[in-house]
């Protein structure tokens, strides 16, 4: 075990640089991040993920938000095991009529002030599984949105683009 | 109508077998064959028919949630609400349940467990699932071509490739289209591409829920890197539709061949470190050996497939049992060992990560010259197709009818995970409460793919 460990003492990081916030994120988050809430909590924010009928692609995606080339942690941001510990909820899929209450449960569960970004093209409007007897759209249908980052799935850079918006935001 | 695949192993014979149900009923084969048991609890919830002397005849994925029953049957607005969904009993002194999900507390998919333990012991685990149930096999019904190839290829995102090249093999079935040699050849190079990037972050997620995060994160990094020669090679990180019925989407770009040779060597040299760390780790040895056994005879009664199956002495895998091209005319191992416990899942991703990079270089080298896709015949009446391909997670089968218009009449994709979710139940058994996220980790079996 020590080999590796000392081998990566001498080798240069992979990790990318940090992608400058999406400004359409940005515009998106304008006027609903609260100046209060931002100071209060100031750059650290925990993240609850919640697939609410994703196809598991976007949470591949949002796992590699974890790997040493996106190292999100350096940001901040801190994926947590529950709720009740969290500052955002990122949430992906469609919202499936059997995953209904367990994100409205969540969602009621994670203490004031929270955010609530939708991940992928599913979360924004249902995406290709819109408009079957299963599915109840996006996230937006369900609890309030206060972040969009789209894409089927968006890669690792456009959900750090998304995610240091809510950073940026003053 | 209810339909039955079959194959028999001792001669190689495969078929399909068809029942009408003009009484809105079949005899139910779970009876005699429990991995059917599911499946017709599911053809009951969304079709309507009755499995006539089921032994289980609660619902499996309508919640009592949709504003419909039976939606691809005789849909019925829905009657009164359904009761609460009653688990299965465990009795005896000191018992308690512990009930977890559909929220899980990592970034995983929704599910119910419920735990029944005695002590740190698990008696009982039982599954609920179908959080994930997005109605697809409806959304299918009618959709052209370009639509459900879409839409098959998100039936389990992990597996797109997978997916889409069932998919567009039954399609290739029902309308008796050739395909062009290169087309098959890039479509192994994408579907061994997707193997390698699963079987990696495996290997480290497994490692990682044994909290040995040194492992996972040098796994992460490789699989990475396959998502970025991917991307590089094919414009997408996971390969999303670019496998389509007649071919693939795109040729391989010119500097293809050496962004993807790169990536071998960069495997070559970095992966064998990271087994001796795995060989040599006794504390994560501890975890896995003898965590999660399941016996050889249940693998065998499910035709568990996959990792698990091979891991547990099923030597089954689609590319060679039931080969398609081009896989017969390519040199590879299939890797079978008989300890069926989470170590042995753990040196069957090793395994075969090593024979997709041998798969790779061989396609590289030998790619054939030519188109990479081919006009669709177009029949002009009703066909159906089956196809049966192998995915990281094991065999996916995609069964479709085409209408005489050329559009998907019905489409019923089927996962892996059917036959290894209920073999979850039985592997950790007597094991203690901790282990099940490894348990379940060497398993990795498919929500969305399994709920629909």
């Amino acid at each position: 075990m020590r080999k590796p460990l000392f081998q990566n003492l001498l080798r240069s990081p992979l990790t990318v640089a940090a992608p400058a916030p999406s400004e359409r994120a940005l515009a998106e988050l304008g006027a609903k991040v609260d100046r209060v809430a931002r100071q209060r909590l100031g750059r650290s924010l925990s993240i609850r993920e919640v697939d609410a009928g994703s196809c598991n692609g976007c949470e591949l995606e949002i796992h590699a938000l974890n790997n040493p080339f996106y190292d999100l942690e350096r940001f901040g941001f801190h994926v947590v095991a529950s709720p009740r510990h969290a500052d955002v909820l990122l949430v992906t899929g469609p919202v499936t009529a059997n995953m209904r209450e367990a994100l409205e449960r969540t969602y009621a569960a994670t203490p004031d002030p929270k955010w609530v970004v939708a991940v992928g093209d599913c979360g924004r409007d249902g995406g290709v599984f819109a408009g079957g007897y299963a599915c109840i759209g996006g996230v937006a249908e369900v609890v309030p949105v206060d972040l969009h980052v789209p894409g089927c799935p968006p890669n690792p850079i456009q959900l750090l683009e998304g995610l240091l918006a809510l950073l940026q935001v003053q | 109508m209810v339909h039955l695949a079959v194959h028999e192993s001792a001669s190689g014979t495969v078929g399909v077998a068809s029942l009408p149900c003009p009484d809105g009923q079949f005899p139910a084969v779970g009876r005699q064959h429990p991995p059917a048991q599911r499946l017709e609890r599911t053809i009951a919830d969304l079709v309507g028919l009755h499995p006539v002397d089921a032994p289980d005849a609660r619902p499996w994925l309508d919640h009592g949630r949709w504003p419909v029953r039976h939606p691809l049957g005789p849909a019925s607005a829905p009657g009164e609400s359904l009761p609460p969904y009653p688990f299965l009993a465990a009795e005896g002194e000191s018992l308690h349940q512990i009930p977890v999900g559909p929220v899980h507390a990592g970034i995983i998919e929704p599910g119910h467990f419920r735990f029944t333990a005695n002590g740190e012991a698990v008696v009982r685990l039982e599954e609920r699932l179908g959080y994930v149930h997005k109605g697809i096999e409806s959304l299918l019904s009618g959709a052209t071509l370009e639509r459900a190839a879409r839409l098959v290829g998100r039936v389990s995102g992990d597996s797109t490739v997978a997916y889409a090249l069932a998919f567009a093999r039954a399609v290739e079935a029902a309308t008796e289209t050739d395909v062009p040699a290169r087309a098959h050849w890039l479509r192994a190079l994408l579907a061994e591409l997707e193997r390698l990037a699963n079987h990696c972050g495996d290997i480290g997620a497994i490692c990682n829920d044994a909290a040995f995060a040194l492992m996972h994160a040098h796994c992460a990094v490789l699989r990475e890197r396959v998502l970025r020669a991917s991307a590089a090679c094919f414009g997408h990180r996971l390969l999303m539709d670019r496998i389509v019925p007649g071919g693939v989407m795109m040729d391989l770009p010119t500097d293809g061949i050496k962004v993807l040779r790169a990536l071998v060597a960069e495997f070559r040299r970095q992966f064998p470190p990271l087994i001796d760390l795995y060989d040599n780790t006794a504390s994560l040895q501890d975890r896995t050996v003898s965590t999660g056994f399941v016996r050889p005879a249940l693998i065998g009664q499910f035709g568990c497939g996959g990792v698990i199956g091979r891991a547990g002495g099923r030597a089954f895998d689609a590319r060679r049992t039931l080969a398609y091209p081009p896989y017969e005319q390519l040199a590879f191992e299939i890797p079978v060992l008989t300890e069926s416990d989470v170590n042995a899942r753990v040196w069957l991703r090793i395994r075969e990560v090593e024979q997709s990079l041998a798969l790779i270089e061989q396609i590289l080298e030998r790619l054939p010259p030519g188109p990479v896709s081919a006009s669709l015949n177009r029949p002009g009446q009703p066909r159906e197709g089956v196809a049966l391909v192998e995915g990281f997670r094991g065999d996916v089968l995609v069964w479709l009818r085409l209408a005489a218009d050329g559009t998907v009449a019905r489409c019923h994709p089927r996962d892996p995970s059917w036959f290894q979710w209920p073999l979850l139940e039985a592997a950790i058994e007597n094991n203690i409460v901790a282990d099940f996220p490894l348990c379940n980790k060497s398993f990795n079996c498919s929500y969305s793919g399994h709920d629909l």
